[in-house]
């Protein structure tokens, strides 16, 4: 059995999804979906337990056929790191999308929205344990398939959800394709498809302009899922207008698990020792990186709407993990995890928190918040804690992932990026103060309609308001884990 | 020249991949894109296709015969999952488009920008 676990991961959700589709009945799907997210967050922790414990990589072969030939799932410090964010916020969303769901969704679409749900999750699971490049590429389609789907459903309460999801669609396509083509180049020149081998083979051949090309088109792809600067478009329109657990949902995982894919290709195929990564990449991403942050800061300060407002704050935080990557050090690669790591924490917190009013209110905006901090506490205190964290205020988990930045930064004498890092950080507590002063020092305007909450409303986001808390206090084991995971793409082994 | 013309099919693949990718960018409407969009696909499953081919090699079932020569099959089949992958996309994209046609009216990429911008202009309005 616990040989097992890596395939575990992948196949329980996936299994589960048509089984899901056929649930009828009050709330049996969400039940359904509910064991199964829990079901995979206990298997990423015990693959990360051994992982960590061992400190080796479990590799499983899939019906018993070796690498090269056959299709292998590799658990290593990195992917055991990923695993727990994704199911964790996972299990924790879907037991806030109990109310959220049935409050925003058509009780007859249940079940078919759980099951794109578990899907998503099944195919943002695939892309961090295969060990095979093509292998990833199914992955990303299957949950990004799911994703266009949920975004869709949207359109029960707002019609404006069904163009953000073609958008998105037009684009994901596009940066999955652009992966594809550059999968397609490095076949070519090496004959083969798993990621270690690749790497291997990589190393023996000159570095061609067809290797340049191959790294462009995957990084690109890459970008465009990851929403980087100057590629986000398509993700403040599909995050704002989708359904609040959806959110929650994408917002703290799927742009992560992007950016752990471009990490594993980057590093892991190409190698740091390969000149587009160390001249071209490295350049590329902290320049993309700094002007996303400034230019999502800035769009989310003059934004009026919550979800866009968060939304685009993400193009930010995606940015910071950008120049994280960017650095080109152990240490930046590290940083780039942990905030990784927190950014979800984070995320998930505020949208499951604007959640709560979003399902009472239709959409969240500076307006409807007005005084809502005296009528709904819990919930904007959880949304206050959020906003500390992505600030970085000390005793938060974003303390620790821009103290880790900017100290890499610094390391690699990167002095102005550093500053500048600093000053975007700061520049975020304008939105947050915003916030702040609508919901506290405004009183509630006249006719405006009673907010209300309880434990099981306000409870999810505050389990993630803990982890931010916790991790920001007793932060060594995500840092440690975080160093070994960038460890192992500079260490020489593959 | 004659190296250039002898990987003619990378001329055909670039040809047909721009055609796609400019359809999906230019086009203002939604059904245009899509048509854009798998013309841009077909592209990549070509590049894939052609790349297989090895030459004088003939189809991939073992015969017995040491000295008969294959062309490589993984390609192809890498293509048959893409392909798939690519008719669910499709599937999905037009399924969205009929939804959008039926609450905005119109799949023209501009009047639905211009609906939106109207729709947001009235949610700053009085609180709800």
């Amino acid at each position: 059995m616990m040989q097992h676990l890596p395939i575990l991961q992948v196949i329980v959700p996936l299994l589960a999804a048509p089984l899901i589709a056929l649930l009828r009945g009050r709330e049996i799907a969400w039940l359904a979906t509910f064991i199964v997210t829990g079901v995979t967050f206990v298997i990423s922790l015990l693959l990360y337990h051994q992982v960590s414990e061992s400190g080796a990589r479990l590799v499983y072969e899939i019906g018993g056929w070796a690498a090269p030939l056959g299709i292998v799932y590799v658990i290593d410090a990195a992917s055991a790191l990923v695993l727990p964010i994704v199911t964790g916020i996972g299990f924790v969303v879907t037991l806030a999308a109990r109310h959220l769901v049935t409050a925003e969704i058509d009780q007859r679409d249940h079940p078919l929205f759980f099951t794109a749900w578990v899907l998503t999750i099944a195919g943002m699971l695939g892309q961090v344990t295969t060990g095979d490049a093509f292998n990833i590429f199914v992955f990303l389609e299957i949950s990004s398939l799911s994703a266009y789907a949920l975004v869709a459903m949207g359109a029960g309460r707002d019609r404006r959800a069904l163009p953000a999801a073609f958008n998105y669609l037009i684009l994901g396509t596009v940066g999955a394709t652009f992966y594809v083509i550059g999968l397609g180049l490095l076949y070519m020149l090496t004959g083969t498809l798993n990621l270690d081998d690749l790497a291997v083979r990589l190393a023996d051949i000159e570095q061609t302009r067809a290797a340049y090309m191959a790294m462009a088109f995957i990084a690109l792809g890459l970008f465009l899922k990851m929403a980087l600067f100057p590629l986000h478009f398509w993700l403040v329109p599909a995050y704002s207008y989708a359904p609040s657990a959806v959110s929650a949902l994408m917002a703290a995982t799927a742009t992560k698990v992007s950016v752990y894919v471009l990490v594993r290709l980057m590093f892991g195929v190409f190698g740091i020792g390969f000149v587009g990564i160390s001249d071209g990449l490295g350049t590329v991403l902290l320049t993309l990186g700094i002007i996303g942050a400034f230019v999502g800061t800035l769009a989310a300060i003059v934004e009026t709407d919550l979800k866009k407002l968060f939304a685009q704050s993400s193009i930010a935080q995606l940015g910071y993990m950008a120049i994280g990557i960017g650095i080109m050090t152990p240490a930046g690669l590290a940083a780039a995890f942990i905030h990784l790591f927190n950014h979800a924490l984070m995320k998930g917190t505020l949208f499951l928190a604007i959640g709560v009013i979003g399902a009472q209110t239709g959409r969240a905006t500076m307006r409807s918040i007005e005084g809502a901090g005296r009528q709904i506490p819990m919930t904007m205190t959880a949304i206050l804690f959020g906003g500390l964290a992505l600030i970085g205020v000390p005793l938060t988990a974003g303390f620790i992932s821009k103290l880790y930045l900017i100290r890499a930064l610094l390391e690699s004498d990167l002095w102005i990026l550093a500053g500048l890092t600093f000053v975007s950080s700061a520049l975020a507590l304008a939105y947050v103060w915003k916030i702040v002063e609508a919901a506290w020092l405004k009183p509630r305007p006249e006719g405006a309609p009673d907010l209300h909450e309880t434990a099981i409303m306000w409870l999810p986001a505050w389990l993630l308001v803990i982890a931010t808390i916790g991790f920001g206090i007793f932060a060594s084991p995500l840092i440690n884990g975080a160093v070994q995971a960038a460890a192992i793409f500079f260490g020489g082994q593959s | 020249m004659t190296s250039l013309f002898a990987q003619w099919n990378y001329f055909l693949v670039i040809i047909l991949m721009m055609l796609g990718f400019y359809a999906v960018i230019a086009r203002g409407n939604m059904v245009k894109k899509m048509v854009g969009l798998n013309i841009f696909q077909t592209s990549v499953f070509m590049l894939y296709i052609s790349m297989g081919k090895v030459s004088n090699g003939t189809a991939p079932i073992l015969t017995g015969d040491s000295s008969t020569v294959y062309s490589n099959p993984l390609p192809h089949v890498l293509i048959l999952t893409a392909i798939v992958v690519g008719v669910a996309t499709t599937a999905v994209g037009y399924a969205l488009i009929i939804r959008i046609q039926e609450s905005f009216g119109t799949i023209e990429d501009d009047e639905i920008i211009e609906l939106m911008d109207d729709a947001d202009a009235a949610s700053e309005g009085p609180a709800s």
